[in-house]
């Protein structure tokens, strides 16, 4: 496989991971905090109020496509290359949709934290 | 933040971490799998670190979950990244896995990136719980019928 289709195979992984990570989040914020209707309401209530977020599974449904994303991939390319870039370029891709989907004021502390991060899962992951 | 939230953040890293080293264990068990034996991945299900793994990780994603509903995702990323961290220690201790400089390198990276996030604000997004904007309309409408009776 050409650098090209790798590089394809981890854009792919890094959207869908991060289509997961903010529909989920956007999905728990509507919800509430699931601690507080646990004690109010029960831990039937919590399962029933979040297996039926049609955003929490569609969050769900991005995961899983990431996880066959990174299969794919992975056997095109080397783990010591796709594993540091996904893993590194979805903390970054994160911080972007959280400003712009969530309304999160990322502010340069965060975009710090997203970097260092970043970088750090990138060297831990190879 | 209250004790019970950093708990929360505490069981994501320790439950993800911890998650992904039973996994790994459990797959040294068996040779690697392909699409010709991928029939193996059954077997696998049945091994008592790939089952421990899978428990963890479901402990994971329901503290993970739990982290969304009341602080942003650009907060719980970077401070529960410690996962990746206490992952790297554990597989020296328990796989005897080699920790290299640059691994070294990448735990001080993320430490100091937690450590950017761990003192800012939790939740900066919008709340959109319904119960809370119900009780934020009648605590806007309560003072303008206080206003028009007054009048």
């Amino acid at each position: 496989m050409t650098a090209a289709v790798t590089w394809a195979g981890i854009a792919s992984i890094v959207f869908t991971a991060t289509a997961g990570d903010v529909l989920q989040s956007r999905a728990m914020k509507e919800i509430g905090d699931l601690g507080a209707i646990r004690r109010e309401q029960g831990i039937v209530h919590v399962v029933r109020r979040v297996v039926g977020s049609s955003r929490f599974m569609l969050g769900l449904f991005f995961m899983a496509l990431a996880f066959f994303s990174l299969l794919v991939t992975l056997s095109w390319d080397d783990v010591s290359v796709i594993g540091p870039a996904s893993a590194s370029l979805t903390f970054i891709a994160n911080a972007f949709a959280a400003r712009i989907f969530l309304k999160e004021r990322v502010d340069h502390r965060r975009w710090l934290a997203a970097l260092f991060v970043a970088g750090g899962v990138a060297l831990l992951a190879r | 933040m209250t004790v019970r939230k950093y708990l929360i953040l505490l069981a994501v890293t320790i439950f993800g971490s911890s998650g992904d080293v039973c996994l790994a264990r459990g797959m040294r068990d068996f040779g690697a799998v392909t699409t010709a034996n991928w029939r193996q991945l059954m077997v696998v299900l049945l091994n008592p670190w790939v089952v421990v793994g899978i428990c963890l990780l479901i402990l994971f994603f329901c503290s993970y979950l739990t982290a969304l509903s009341w602080a942003d995702l650009t907060y719980v990323l970077p401070a529960t990244a410690l996962s990746y961290v206490l992952m790297a220690l554990l597989a020296k201790v328990f796989l005897h896995e080699n920790v290299t400089l640059e691994h070294w390198l990448g735990i001080a990276l993320v430490t100091v990136g937690v450590g950017f996030v761990a003192t800012g604000p939790v939740l900066t997004a919008p709340a959109r719980h319904p119960r809370e904007e119900l009780e934020s309309t009648a605590s806007h409408v309560a003072p303008q019928k206080r206003t028009r009776s007054e009048v």
